[in-house]
């Protein structure tokens, strides 16, 4: 691939930016008139805002995110879910929108299935799973796998279009996961491994610019 | 220093008083860890891996009002001549500690509350300066591990031979009985000069000790260079 297209990356303590008409974003801090990173990352100025994008590093978990996580135990009022953070999350009895027998949890979610949830509430007990949405749920068939949490959104694309172009190619229906767990459900398992390597591929490249160009041109050569 | 006075000692391996080990660096090396690198000084090799920030176990050392850096070193039974007899002493303990105080003041974990960062390093093959690679590959690897760091440091050891002032010790060296024998200081600096950590052994004067920073700010700014292109070169 091309020099040109490559974006910078930067290491902690650099100097992203001299002067005060810039201003420090994710990432970074100001010292002075400098701009310094924080993080490493990728360098990114938007009109005088200057951040970091991380590509590694652990998942921070933000209220409102769609995760995919493991059931890893059940208590006696619901199911305690491992999202790959710090702490571990847990889905109440009450957000199965029908009656369920307390002794009988493991009939709707058992240890080892993954679910689909939206972070509900971080709170210093943890962090609570809801399910009262359209697209959450356990997850029956299809495959998963898992990339690093920060580069989620190059897979997504700026308003979808890389997950939509992914979707469209190969006929699977994707969810992404905040948390870097990707599903992926197609008619065939060949259509899934294809959909798994195209994610793959831009999970591998995600300090290129352009990458939807990228993973069109990927496509063609790998097309069946 | 003269130059005359340069060219008449004698180091061990050969090298100019101001001249390091060949460096090598590499981040990613541990596909399991959050962050993980490596860092030679010639035959001196350091690996580490960060895990976290994740819940601080046991619970009682968990910090509710900022988070927390866990320093491990340890040196591998097959690191030197002699068996090391594995698991913790009182110098890997000592050195933990050591690198905990040297790499906080760079750290920005406050915001990490009840929480640890592990850093796990070790030494696979020892030649001297041991927590000096330790250090630099603890500090490639937690910029790896996406912590936010104000700057990168840097460590190397002074060593002061008989009189005379070296960069970077060796084994050899650190053995050294002639005159008034060896004294080996660590030094550690951010990029920009300023000191985290030194620790001295032995005896030195202070004007002597002054000059033997000045040698560090220079040798640190050298090893800056190698961990910025290893970093930097990891992606892509």
């Amino acid at each position: 691939m091309s020099e040109k297209n490559q974006r910078k990356v930067v290491i902690p303590g650099e100097v992203l930016a001299k002067g005060n008409e810039y201003l420090p974003g994710e990432g970074t801090e100001r010292r002075g008139s400098e701009i310094i990173s924080l993080k490493y990352g990728l360098f990114e100025d938007s009109n005088k805002l200057i951040k970091v994008i991380p590509l590694s590093g652990v998942y921070q978990p933000r209220r409102g995110n769609v995760v995919i996580g493991k059931v890893e135990n059940i208590t006696f009022n619901g199911w305690v879910i491992n999202i790959g953070t710090a702490e571990t999350a847990f889905i109440s009895i009450m957000e199965i929108p029908r009656f369920v027998n307390k002794n009988e949890l493991e009939s709707v979610m058992d240890i080892g299935e993954m679910v689909v949830a939206k972070i509900w509430s971080i709170n210093k007990r943890g962090i609570d799973l809801s399910l009262k949405s359209r697209g959450l749920g356990k997850i029956d068939e299809g495959i998963i796998l898992a990339i690093n949490s920060n580069r989620v959104p190059r897979v997504i694309g700026k308003e979808g279009s890389m997950i939509k172009l992914i979707k469209d190619e190969t006929g699977c229906e994707i969810t992404v996961g905040q948390n870097g767990l990707i599903w992926i459900k197609g008619d065939s398992i060949e259509k899934e491994l294809h959909a798994k390597r195209a994610i793959l591929f831009v999970a591998e490249h995600s300090f290129l610019s352009g990458l939807t160009e990228e993973l069109k041109k990927w496509f063609d050569e790998n097309r069946k | 220093m003269t130059k005359e006075s340069k060219s008449k000692f004698e180091r061990p391996d050969g090298r100019e008083t101001d001249e390091m080990r060949p460096m090598t660096a590499k981040v990613g090396i541990i596909p399991n860890a959050d962050g993980s690198a490596m860092f030679s000084f010639g035959d001196t090799i350091a690996y580490a891996a960060v895990y976290g920030p994740k819940v601080m176990h046991p619970q009682h050392s968990q910090n509710p009002e900022k988070g927390t850096l866990r320093c491990n070193y340890s040196m591998l039974s097959f690191s030197v001549t002699e068996r090391a007899r594995p698991g913790p002493n009182r110098r890997s303990t000592e050195i933990s500690k050591i690198m905990e105080w040297a790499l906080e003041p760079v750290l920005i974990i406050d915001e990490f509350k009840s929480m640890v960062v592990d850093v796990h390093v070790n030494i696979i093959q020892a030649n001297a300066s041991t927590r000096c690679a330790a250090i630099n590959a603890a500090a490639m690897a937690l910029a790896h591990a996406g912590i936010p760091m104000k700057d990168l440091v840097s460590s190397v050891s002074i060593g002061k031979l008989d009189k005379q002032l070296v960069v970077d010790v060796s084994k050899k060296e650190e053995d050294w009985e002639e005159g008034e024998g060896a004294t080996d200081i660590p030094i550690t600096m951010t990029h920009e000069g300023e000191l985290t950590h030194i620790q001295l052994d032995g005896k030195i004067s202070g004007e002597q000790l002054r000059e033997a920073l000045e040698m560090a700010r220079k040798a640190t700014q050298e090893i800056y260079e190698v961990q910025k292109k290893a970093l930097k070169e990891s992606i892509g």
